[in-house]
């Protein structure tokens, strides 16, 4: 346990380190971000005073030196746009970003599941059907186009929710959350739903075809024939074998839903990671491109390794020893 | 009916979680279109944060919405000699924390200018003429510059003044968090969540008149389309930068009121002028020996063949104005008469074919796509345009951090650029954009299309060395005439700034494009 444990995490730092290089060189091709963020009078001194403020005007061997010797000591630099260090302004937003992508998460378990175990129980049924079909429009609307629709229906027509934006936040273990308030949750409605969609479609066909290929199965048979009770045959025994490809998926989409929630950060004006890192992705706000893609990666490390300690607790055929 | 029911009661509970009405009457809630990087004044020369600036902290010279020099903390200023000017500053002003606003504040600020660390773009370009700063009383400032610089009262005003109590080189985190947020503006700072919204109480203490708002709540959405559902769901009051699909909608709204003006922004189009040019070949796609874009008939056919009207039109909705030179009408140096050439294919196809290309050639026509209103469509339009004349044009459109960088190498033989003319007058675009590339006197810096023209640079000299405003004038307005006649550039159009705002406000639209709240008025 401990050596997989070890090996993973060197796995991590390399896949860390690689990417740090790409990123540089990448940036680097793209192009110079005094071109973008300096004033369009300032003249050719005033350029270069701008380059060597930023340590732009160093070959980028020392400033990816640099960078490196940074990191060792915990400094990953400062923004170019807000000379605010990186990590801290993407703790400011990591709160926002966190609390949306956890309640989109919730909305898919708390939705999906029972959907999904009753479209399977009951495959003919009407409302089995109707979440059916229901799913594929989760699938394949696209996410801005729904959210659009979202606030033209529930906030400029019927106006019950706000529009844009975070609401009111309380503290809670020394951080703002906006869910802890009502204003902050008529807020969070919308773009977690919006968030939560293509997962709720997901997770519904997930554990419909899974409780589709297990109830036919001898195990499925013998419970019922031994005369337990339908509800224990469903949320025990069908529940925990269709478990494991639930878990994975919903680990990964989480990872992805943390990752790349832009879209809907974007439309719903939601001060969060997603907004932060596409913003500095126009600017070539390459300290905070670093930091944010880092931080992800360690993230989905860190997903992976507790969806593979979840599987050997919902399946203890699986070892982790066994597996690289 | 149960699912209704319960939806309507949700609604009601929903609904009594925003603010009390009375409340809501003092509060204005703005929808601003580009996010705020720092409340600190000085640290990035970047137009959403002059925009923000504006409430909370005051130049000695400002801009009225029509971008002509008006008096700020500044009561009056002069020339007393040729290299100095002296400003007359207004008494009885105080600081958010309760201190005299005197010279001295004044000279801290120049002084803090130029050491800003890290700043990404300095606004020591506005306070470099500055030679030497003499207080002579409390009230009284004078700022020596090297050389005759009439520039400097328009160049002061990007410069916000903060006060000197905030000892040496305050920095900018402190003013994000507010600690050192301080200024004479009519709204004091309250709190800066980045990314989200910044909340301004109004001054009680304001030397001028007071604004109508209580409160102001400064939110930063950038998307189009949720900016304008939020002014539309009730959620702001007033957004800038309305996006031209929605123009003719609003406008029919009885719930909502628009304010326009012609903006100080110019779109253009700029050829290469270098004797080789890397997106230009024959007819037949075989290499030229020449850059036809040096000859002036090319270029006039070129401007000829664009019907700016359809552009703005059917791809600006309306939204701007055909443009023949750098400024709108009713600024200074603005030249009566020059306007852009007639639409007329026929006559660009004789002038290709005089200057030896009656088959025409090949070019690219370079653009970014998410920079400008409706930049990508209007590359798109302008090369069916030139193709119709015979010049067979592949029409480019790439996203802003990627073009700007290519530009800036010279990559491209035509591309579409836009040059905002903050100082609201025309030497800042003949210096910047128009004047032969000269490093030692900071001139051509962004001068993409490598044009040069002794005569203009020459007028631009005497431009600038002339006190006088009215013989300055007469100067800049020869020099664009110059410039235009052999079309430098191609102009488009003007773009127009748009606000939005609920029905019973009112807001005098700024040239300038920025949305102050203490501006915003309630309908009399």
């Amino acid at each position: 346990m401990t050596a997989w444990l070890l090996r993973r995490l060197v796995q991590a730092a390399f896949v860390v380190l690689a990417m740090t290089v790409i990123l540089f060189i990448g940036l680097h091709v793209i192009g110079n971000p005094i071109d973008i963020l300096i004033s369009p009078e300032a003249d050719q001194a005033d350029r270069a005073r701008a380059i060597a403020a930023l340590g732009l005007d160093q070959p980028l061997w020392r400033q990816y030196a640099l960078f490196l010797w940074g990191m060792l000591h915990g400094d990953l630099g400062r923004s170019f746009v807000f000379h605010e260090p990186a990590l801290q302004l993407i703790g400011e937003r990591l709160p926002a970003t966190l609390e949306l992508a956890v309640s989109a998460v919730l909305l898919a378990i708390v939705i999906g599941i029972p959907l999904g175990l009753y479209a399977g129980l009951y495959p003919n049924s009407l409302l089995g059907r109707s979440a059916m079909a229901g799913s594929i429009l989760g699938f394949s609307l696209p996410t801005f186009w729904v959210g659009l629709m979202l606030i033209m229906l529930f906030a400029v027509r019927l106006g019950w929710l706000p529009s844009t934006g975070r609401g009111q936040t309380a503290l809670l273990f020394g951080i703002r959350w906006s869910f802890l308030t009502r204003d902050g949750l008529a807020h969070l409605a919308m773009p977690a739903f919006n968030l939560a969609l293509g997962n709720i479609a997901l997770v519904l066909r997930l554990v419909r075809s899974g409780v589709r290929e297990t109830l036919p199965l001898d195990y499925v048979r013998f419970a019922r024939a031994k005369g337990l009770r339908p509800a224990r045959v469903v949320g025990v025994h069908v529940m925990k074998n269709i478990m494991i490809p639930v878990v994975t998926v919903l680990g990964l989409e989480f990872g992805g839903t943390i990752a790349f929630s832009v879209v809907t950060e974007s439309i719903f004006a939601w001060p969060g990671m997603g907004k932060l890192i596409i913003d500095s992705i126009n600017v070539l706000d390459r300290p905070v491109i670093v930091a944010y893609l880092m931080i992800i990666v360690l993230m989905f490390v860190a997903i992976n390794l507790v969806v593979d300690l979840l599987y050997t607790f919902l399946d203890p055929r699986v070892r982790l020893e066994d597996r690289g | 009916m149960f699912p209704t029911c319960r939806m309507v009661i949700l609604g009601a509970a929903l609904a009594a979680l925003t603010l009390p009405p009375a409340a809501r009457a003092q509060t204005l809630r703005v929808g601003a279109s580009a996010p705020v990087t720092s409340i600190d004044p000085h640290y990035h020369t970047y137009s959403p944060n002059v925009s923000l600036d504006a409430h909370i902290y005051e130049p000695l010279v400002d801009m009225d919405a029509a971008s002509r020099p008006i008096p700020r903390l500044a009561l009056s200023w002069k020339l007393v000699d040729n290299t100095v000017w002296e400003f007359h500053l207004r008494p009885g002003v105080k600081f958010h924390n309760g201190e005299d606003f005197t010279a001295a504040d004044v000279a801290y600020t120049i002084d803090r200018i130029p050491r800003v660390k890290n700043s990404p773009g300095s606004y020591a370009i506005y306070t470099k003429a500055i030679s030497s700063v003499e207080v002579v009383d409390p009230h009284t400032i004078r700022l020596h510059t090297k050389q005759v610089y009439p520039l400097l009262p328009i160049d002061l005003t990007q410069v916000y003044i903060i006060p000197h109590t905030l000892g040496a080189d305050p920095a900018t985190e402190d003013f994000n968090s507010g600690k050192d947020a301080i200024g004479t503006g009519p709204f004091r700072f309250v709190s800066y969540k980045s990314g989200d919204r910044i909340e301004m109480d109004r001054n009680d203490n304001y030397w001028g008149p007071k604004p109508d708002w209580q409160h102001v709540s400064y939110r930063m959405i950038p998307n189009d389309a949720a900016r304008t559902a939020a002014l539309l769901s009730g959620d702001v009051d007033f957004i800038e930068a309305v996006p031209t699909t929605d123009v003719a909608r609003l406008s029919h709204d009885k719930k909502l009121h628009l304010a326009e003006t012609v903006s100080l922004r110019i779109i253009f189009l700029w050829l290469d002028h270098r004797g080789m040019t890397p997106h230009v070949t024959g007819p037949n796609g075989e290499k030229l020996d020449h850059n036809p874009l040096t000859d002036l008939r090319v270029r006039q056919a070129l401007s000829m063949a664009i019907n700016r009207n359809a552009i703005v039109d059917r791809i600006m909705q309306g939204a701007a104005i055909p443009s023949g030179q750098f400024l709108p009408k009713g600024s200074f140096s603005y030249v009566p008469g020059l306007n852009p050439p007639a639409y007329d294919p026929a006559k660009a196809r004789q002038l290709l074919a005089a200057a030896g290309y009656p088959k025409g050639f090949r070019i690219e026509l370079d653009g970014p796509n998410d920079r400008y209103v409706n930049d990508g469509k209007i590359i798109q339009a302008v090369g069916q345009m030139w193709s119709r004349i015979g010049v067979q044009t592949a029409v480019n459109a790439i996203t802003w951090p990627s073009f700007i960088g290519q530009a800036n190498k010279g990559a491209f033989s035509a591309f579409l650029l836009g040059w905002g003319t903050s100082s609201g007058e025309a030497s800042n675009p003949l210096r910047s954009l128009i004047a032969t590339r000269t490093p030692a006197k900071g001139w051509g810096a962004v001068n993409r299309g490598f044009y040069s023209n002794p005569k203009v640079d020459e007028l631009l000299t005497t431009a600038l060395a002339t006190a006088d405003d009215a013989a300055r004038e007469k100067l800049l307005q020869q020099a664009t005439t110059l410039a235009m006649d052999d079309v430098a550039f191609i102009p488009l159009h003007n773009q127009k700034n748009i606000w939005a705002m609920r029905a019973g406000l009112t807001y005098a639209a700024r040239a300038d494009e920025t949305s102050r709240a203490q501006e915003v008025h309630p309908a009399k």
